[in-house]
């Protein structure tokens, strides 16, 4: 790499623009200051990220030129700042039920997917820390199910399928309401009930959707048949779209549920059932409200894998082996991922009452999933401290401005009232509190 | 003995000879209803303007009763059978080539328009598909379409219309058939929760183009479980559509409309009739036929009273209507169609023409579509033409018993909408002489003929 230009200034913009992803940086000084992500280099006029791209593209060629076989090998490439590029793991067997094969023990990560997973589970550690905040200050009022301390789960569930599958899940729908597309601003928005909110602030916490996300489901359990619902429409389309149907241990006891796990193994739907047991339904803890708490052996004739939820890199990996298992045609599989919620069950339940916290500090310490992430990326030199501390600073300053946002916008119009009750329908009139109030509703 | 005074309904034709009136306990209401032409504004004001007499056919009234109380007498001892048979009499016009359709094969008519014409609509429920239909609304459908579009699934209500609700927020549109609506309620949360509110709560992001259809209401001795009407427990939430059609035509037009709505509608059908053939003219047979979802129909005109209806006992309205015809008291009668959003334009219309209206439903009265139909009647400007309050003739307010006899008399018949009018004092027209009559003795020979037979 020979380059001695200048990185290309547009003058009448007054930015600097990285030469490979053309994108607007920072200008770090020529010589001294440290190529940070955000920043381009003054001498070679490309970017951190373009630089990890270049060489991305680069190892692979060469890789692929090598003679290589399964996922031993390990290929390090090296950086501008001399980190490795891709790692090998070795992450937890899970349990089968009904299955010859589980998910595999041995899985590589690269560095980029390892910054995207601590960015996002960040973003949403730190979004509902927040929402906590805003709801201690009533700027948030009624429910607010918090989602820190799962947040493997949601990013490990994301990064296993592709934007065109589908998710539904119930009420602690924060974390997949962003990792399905949905912008913090947005979300936040909806908190506080404003008319920016992706809901337009009509939904609220429970009831948030994006395009293929189907909420935010108040109603305990009720989301699993519209789940099998959705993976129907797959099937009936023809496309090898599959659905993901997340319920919590306390809704596995569900009746509802039992019927849709007949229907979905009777007619094959290409659904993934995922149960997110963080051992407490509110407030009953799994060995006071289930017989058997083998929740991935509830579906009796539907094979399951008992996933660590808490490692996103297990999560990943059991959700791509229940992709490929749903998109091959054989039907419904289960997963019950073994979580732990910090937070109480909504911000009106401290949490503490039916377990110690002892118990919440044991599972901070050992068991969190972005410090395991953290750990894991350190220990590999796959990131350093400060890149991820200025990851750090971002994400807090993404949820500021988003916080910012939440509270200065304003509340839906009244006007907004009676709107979109249905759909392409033309206008009607809504009967107010009172005879003579005629309220206009429009689709 | 009247509850009111003063409240009256005007005859047109000749009747009986001048009878000799008992004047009401409060003569002095009665004496400001006697004017030569009766004129009236609001119901607290003067009477002062004029009203029109149509003139009727003069008959001999005597004979007319005996035969008309005969015939009352074999209805109500019928039942059903009398219905159908009404249903063939000549007050449903008939078009050229007109032909005459079960609702049955209405229903059956329209589904098979609607697959065919959109890939996306498909039928599920339970026995839909090789029982073809638990009461073969669905023949030949499956054989047709097969398993991909029809299908049957097991018992579990909740299950399949939560799978419904969601198939049809991903993009199909389907028809979820509940064996009879009373086992709808295990599956309402879906009905309502996850269907209803849906759009709303989304603020129009997500739509759900879903039909629940099924038999609503009393059947002929099935007993309580299963003879619940639910008309007014789905009309009481916004965000559905509630339907109740009568005959084939509304049968086929309103699901047709319905399949084609994208909002969650519930079509309430009657098992009782299914087998019953109406007229379907022309127009109506056609690939294209719909009926907009929100407009009530004016199935008889008239000029005295109005009654109100939906589903089966349109059918019970408009014999009622013939009776009381023969005694030249003219009802209006309008089928309902649509539950939610109610067409109250329609009524408050017909009640400013006539001045009087009585609700007819199957459904237990309390929180009723009757009581609905009366509180929007008095809250807009037709309270104002009321010259009577409005009569409900609901089920009775219990569990739907199972012996016949107990069965008949738990649901309106032609007798009760004829009784809601007891109340009323009617004026006589005859040479420019006014008489007056309490409605209760025009009327008690039909109510006497057809006292039950005890054993």
């Amino acid at each position: 790499m020979c380059f001695s230009q200048t990185p290309e200034k547009k003058r009448w913009q007054q930015r600097w623009f990285c030469r490979y992803c053309r994108q607007r940086r920072r200008r770090a000084a020529p010589e001294g200051q440290r190529l940070t992500e955000g920043r381009i280099c003054a001498v070679q006029g490309l970017c951190w990220a373009s630089l990890g791209k270049m060489l991305t593209n680069i190892s692979n060629v060469l890789r692929a030129c090598a003679q290589r076989n399964g996922a031993a090998a390990v290929v390090s490439a090296r950086t501008y700042a001399d980190f490795t590029n891709e790692a090998t793991f070795e992450i937890k067997k899970c349990d089968t039920f009904k299955l010859d094969e589980g998910p595999a023990t041995q899985v590589v990560m690269t560095r980029d997917e390892g910054l995207q997973y601590y960015r996002t589970m960040q973003t949403m550690r730190r979004m509902e820390l927040k929402a906590d905040q805003l709801y201690k200050q009533k700027i948030i009022r009624g429910f607010c199910h918090l989602y820190d301390g799962q947040e493997a789960c949601a990013v490990g569930i994301e990064a296993a399928i592709n934007l065109s599958d589908h998710l539904i899940t119930a009420y602690r729908a924060h974390g997949y309401t962003y990792t399905r597309g949905g912008t913090v601003k947005k979300i936040m928005a909806e908190l506080t009930g404003r008319r920016g909110g992706i809901a337009k602030g009509k939904g609220g916490s429970m009831h948030m959707y994006c395009k293929h996300f189907y909420g935010g489901n108040g109603i305990v359990g009720a989301q699993v048949p519209l789940g099998a619902g959705v993976a129907l429409a797959c099937k009936y389309q023809g496309n090898s779209e599959l659905c993901v149907c997340l319920y919590g241990d306390g809704a596995a006891n569900q009746g509802q549920i039992f019927e849709t796990y007949n229907m979905a193994a009777l007619w094959k739907l290409p659904v993934i059932f995922i149960c997110e047991n963080n051992g407490y339904g509110m407030g009953t803890s799994v060995e006071r409200a289930a017989a058997s708490t083998d929740y991935f052996k509830r579906g009796e004739f539907i094979p399951g894998v008992r996933v660590d939820g808490m490692d996103v890199l297990c999560v990943r990996e059991a959700s791509r082996f229940a992709a490929d298992y749903c998109r091959s045609g054989k039907g419904p599989i289960l997963m019950e991922l073994q979580t732990y919620r910090y937070h109480g069950h909504s911000m009106s339940d401290p949490g503490v009452s039916y377990r110690t916290r002892e118990e919440i500090q044991e599972v901070r310490s050992k068991s969190d999933p972005i410090s395991m992430l953290k750990d894991r990326m350190l220990s590999n030199n796959m990131a350093s401290v400060e890149e991820l501390k200025e990851i750090d600073v971002e994400v807090r300053k993404e949820i500021e401005d988003a916080a910012q946002f939440a509270t200065t916008d304003p509340e839906p119009p009244l006007e907004d009232l009676c709107n979109h009750i249905f759909h392409n329908n033309p206008p009607l009139e809504v009967r107010g509190t009172n005879p003579w109030s005629k309220l206009k509703s429009v689709s | 003995m009247l509850p009111y005074s003063g409240s009256v309904s005007l005859v047109s034709s000749f009747l009986f000879p001048p009878l000799q009136f008992v004047p009401p306990p409060n003569r002095s209401d009665w004496l400001c209803v006697v004017t030569p032409s009766v004129r009236r504004v609001t119901r607290s004001s003067d009477w002062s303007k004029s009203r029109r007499f149509p003139t009727g056919l003069a008959h001999s009234p005597a004979e007319d009763s005996l035969k008309m109380a005969a015939s009352l007498r074999c209805f109500l001892r019928s039942g059903k059978k009398a219905v159908s048979a009404l249903g063939q009499r000549e007050f449903h016009r008939s078009a050229p080539a007109a032909a005459q359709v079960t609702v049955r094969d209405a229903l059956n008519q329209a589904m098979d328009e609607e697959l065919e014409r959109d890939e996306r609509v498909f039928l599920l429920g339970e026995e839909v598909a090789q029982y073809d239909g638990a009461y073969k609304v669905s023949r030949g459908l499956w054989k047709k379409y097969g398993d991909k579009r029809i299908i049957d699934t097991p018992i579990s209500e909740m299950g399949f219309a939560g799978i419904a609700v969601g198939a049809a927020m991903a993009g199909l549109r389907p028809i979820c058939e509940f064996m009879t609506f009373n086992f709808s309620m295990q599956a309402i949360d879906q009905v309502i929760n996850s269907a209803a509110k849906t759009c709303y709560m989304s603020a129009g992001l997500q739509a759900v183009p879903i039909v629940f259809r099924g038999p609503n209401g009393a059947s002929a001795g099935v007993a309580a479980q299963h003879s619940q009407c639910f008309a007014a427990w789905y009309a009481h939430c916004p965000g559905l559509k509630v339907v109740s059609p009568w005959n084939s035509e509304d049968a086929k037009g309103l699901l047709k409309s319905s399949i084609r709505d994208d909002n969650p509608v519930v079509f309430l059908e009657n098992e009782l009739l299914y087998g019953v053939p109406f007229e379907m003219s022309e127009e109506a047979q056609s690939k294209d036929f719909t009926i907009p979802i929100g407009k009530a129909k004016v199935e008889r005109a008239g000029s005295h009273i109005t009654l109100v209806s939906h589903s089966r006992y349109v059918g019970h309205c408009l014999d009622a209507a013939a009776v009381l015809a023969k005694e030249g008291i003219e009802c209006e009668v309008i089928n309902l169609r649509t539950i939610r959003p109610m067409d109250v334009e329609s009524i408050e219309a017909s009640v400013m023409k006539t001045n009087h209206l009585v609700t007819v439903e199957g459904g237990w009265p309390q929180f009723g579509v009757g009581a609905e139909i009366c509180a929007r009647i008095m809250e807009g400007s037709a309270f104002n033409y009321l010259d009577s309050p409005v009569t409900r003739v609901t089920g009775v307010d219990i569990p739907m018993p199972y012996a016949k006899i107990l069965e008949d008399h738990s649901l309106p018949q032609i007798k009760d909408i004829i009784f809601s009018l007891h109340n009323l004092v009617l004026i006589i027209v005859r040479n420019g002489n006014y008489s007056f009559v309490f409605a209760e003795f025009l009327i008690c020979p039909y109510l006497a003929a057809t006292k039950p037979n005890l054993h």
